[in-house]
């Protein structure tokens, strides 16, 4: 285990010396949980532009799932590998202490991209008047109560636009040490009571509210269940499905389900399509409802997953590739290009609408975006890098969520 | 899917004669390309009234954006906008649109007053805008399905056609008011319920792309906004036309 926490460590490119000494034992960084973190990270940044040619790329447009499914399970995954190791070597109270700072550092995050939000919205509240818009612009009405709004998004009932996947990590790590202990005591029981709150929830209308209306948009009574099966996988779980994972039969009804996902995908974008699609079929099937994880979304995801398994399996030589070194350094580090992926996100929006929202705008905002996403990934490995090598640092790093097994 | 829908219309644009352009000629260079408007669901209590009674009862129930502020706004905003236009194309028909605005209400909310409001004006199709106030008060998507839907039901039951008339496109609160998921509501429940939508959304969002109107434009003046109501009581009119199979009586009635 000592070996796989250097290959933890962030490096530019892994030596060769480093690679060949440990043959990714079962355990080991899995690269393809950088890379695919990393590349939900700039879909989650493309989708939160909504005018953005762009867009037509990402994965909600061919299935029922999108980014924001990879990012859960992942961020599930990495917490269980990091802080499963940390709760077995040092124990509980280290473990989850180690768990509630993390979910403190989101929660800071949270409200510092708040506190960006609403300078873009007073902004607009104080430049922009048209009486074509005087009943959009009620939106704004949220201003002049600052006291009540402030207080409810410290909270995290008042969440604006594009702000909820932070929250939502919030309380799924929030309540994952208890979680955690009995995954690591009884993985089987712990994945049953997380289907069961699941099931709770869609049955008893869980979820939490919200301010000034409504609900969680991401109720984390449904959500649960994608980051617990990460946590679930990356505690022995992964090497009990590897069997089924490896069947035909598995890939076969994972293909036929995108298959079929695609084909249903289609008829919301093209119209005359949606004769195909017989009644009983979207009575039975809509709505996909996002906010409690929509089954059909969780077997999306599932189908897409079992097929990425199966095509990319982790000792593929072409993951050290320095093409996909960009995604993987963003996937090491997914609070921080998170963050600035929404950052981005408002100031390309920003740009679109305040000057001009072109097609070719729109692709060189999302290309910058992106750039900047890797280059700052790039900063911060840098900076951990020297800070590891620095007189008073420790031989060891000394957050392995920090470093690239960030939860 | 508007940037898909912007295309297929700038085709077809390109390749048809707009459908407004067969219509007398227009001050408001506005016309809405045929996709956007066509349908397979057919108004049929609007012709059945128009024939038997060559008269059409409209109502219009709406939020804030169905109606426009300042000096005679009533007159400006679209339902006017639509009486006219449909006075000028079925001459010798008597046309009246009752308008309903019920600022920042919800679609629960409007609900409460929809039975009285078709016990009284009897309509043969009613114009319901909504969602832009349940999006903007957070409502639950599928709390503002469930209201459409029996809203859409009592309308229907009480023997008028439907038209949703879904949001308008913002892009300037965009970034703060994202009404897609309420829109996909609106399409499915219309698509469910044999409901025409009014897709405002794209309709505007396409009037944005080509240059006819600059939605992100920030000013004090009503110009534009009257213009803009003038081109959706026109399209709607178009619409209605179109799918009552009003041509033919349009004919009759001129010749």
């Amino acid at each position: 285990m000592a070996a796989v926490k250097h290959l933890a460590l962030p490096r530019l490119a892994l030596t060769s010396a480093t690679a060949a000494a440990s043959p990714q034992p079962p355990g080991g960084r899995d690269l393809r949980l950088d890379l695919f973190r990393g590349v939900a990270l700039w879909l989650i940044f493309l989708d939160h532009i909504p005018q953005n040619v762009v867009n037509w790329f990402t994965i909600r447009n061919y299935g029922f799932s999108d980014a924001t499914e990879i990012f859960i399970f992942i961020s599930g995954y990495t917490a269980a590998f990091v802080y499963g190791r940390a709760m077995r070597e040092r124990g509980i109270i280290v473990a989850s202490a180690r768990v509630l700072r993390r979910a403190w550092q989101i929660y800071v995050a949270h409200i510092f991209l708040f506190t960006i939000f609403m300078a873009e919205i007073a902004y607009v509240a104080a430049t922009f008047e048209n009486p074509l818009y005087a009943e959009e612009m009620n939106i704004l009405d949220f201003l002049k109560q600052p006291d009540v709004t402030i207080f409810q998004a410290l909270i995290l009932k008042f969440k604006p636009v594009n702000m909820d996947v932070l929250p939502l990590y919030i309380m799924l790590l929030l309540f994952f040490p208890p979680m955690l202990w009995l995954l690591i005591r009884q993985p089987a029981l712990a994945l049953a009571g997380s289907a069961l709150l699941y099931v709770l929830a869609w049955n008893l209308d869980w979820n939490l509210p919200a301010y000034p209306n409504g609900q969680w948009f991401f109720n984390p009574f449904a959500w649960q269940l994608l980051f617990v099966f990460g946590a679930w996988c990356a505690l022995g779980g992964a090497q009990r499905l590897s069997a089924a994972l490896h069947s035909r039969v598995v890939l076969s009804i994972a293909i036929a389900y995108l298959v079929f996902a695609f084909a249903v995908t289609l008829t919301w974008y093209v119209e005359p399509l949606g004769r195909f699609v017989p009644n009983w079929l979207s009575d039975w099937m809509y709505p996909i409802d996002k906010t409690n994880l929509d089954v059909l979304r969780f077997a999306h995801f599932l189908a897409l997953a079992a097929v990425t398994v199966h095509f990319v399996p982790r000792d593929r030589p072409w993951l050290k590739s320095p093409y996909l070194r960009p995604a993987i350094l963003c996937g090491q580090h997914s609070l921080e290009i998170f963050c600035l992926g929404v950052f981005l996100a408002f100031a390309g929006q920003f740009i679109i609408s305040e000057w001009s929202g072109g097609p070719l705008i729109q692709t060189f905002i999302s290309l910058v975006g992106i750039l900047i996403m890797v280059a700052t990934a790039s900063l911060i490995s840098w900076y951990k890098q020297i800070e590891g090598r620095s007189p008073t640092g420790r031989s060891k790093p000394p957050d392995a969520d920090l470093a690239g097994g960030e939860a | 899917m508007k940037l898909l829908t912007a295309l297929v219309a700038t085709i077809a644009l390109n390749c048809l004669p707009a459908w407004g352009a067969v219509a007398e000629p227009q001050p408001e260079a506005c016309d809405v390309p045929a996709s956007f408007l066509e349908s397979e669901i057919d108004l049929t209590r609007v012709t059945q009234q128009l024939k038997d009674k060559h008269r059409l009862d409209v109502t219009v129930l709406g939020t804030g954006s169905s109606s426009l502020a300042g000096p005679d706004g009533a007159h400006f905003a679209y339902p006017a906008r639509l009486e006219d236009t449909l006075k000028q194309q079925l001459p010798g028909n008597e046309i009246k649109v009752t308008t309903h605005i019920q600022p920042k209400q919800t679609t629960a909310n409007m609900l409460g007053g929809l039975d009285k409001i078709l016990a009284e004006d009897h309509p043969s199709l009613v114009v319901w805008q909504a969602g832009t106030a349940d999006a903007i008060n957070g409502v639950e998507t599928e709390d503002f399905r469930s209201s459409l839907e029996d809203g859409v039901d009592r309308i229907q039951a009480a023997g008028a056609d439907v038209i949703l008339m879904n949001m308008q496109y913002s892009p300037r609160t965009a970034s703060m008011l994202d009404v897609s998921a309420y829109a996909d509501v609106m399409r499915r429940v219309a698509q469910q319920r044999n409901a025409l939508l009014f897709d405002r959304l794209a309709i505007m969002q396409y009037w944005n792309d080509i240059g006819t109107f600059d939605l992100y434009a920030a000013t004090k003046k009503y110009d534009m906004a009257r213009r803009v109501h003038e081109c959706i009581g026109r399209a709607l009119a178009s619409q209605i036309i179109s799918a009552a199979h009003l041509d033919a009586v349009r004919m009759q009635t001129t010749r």
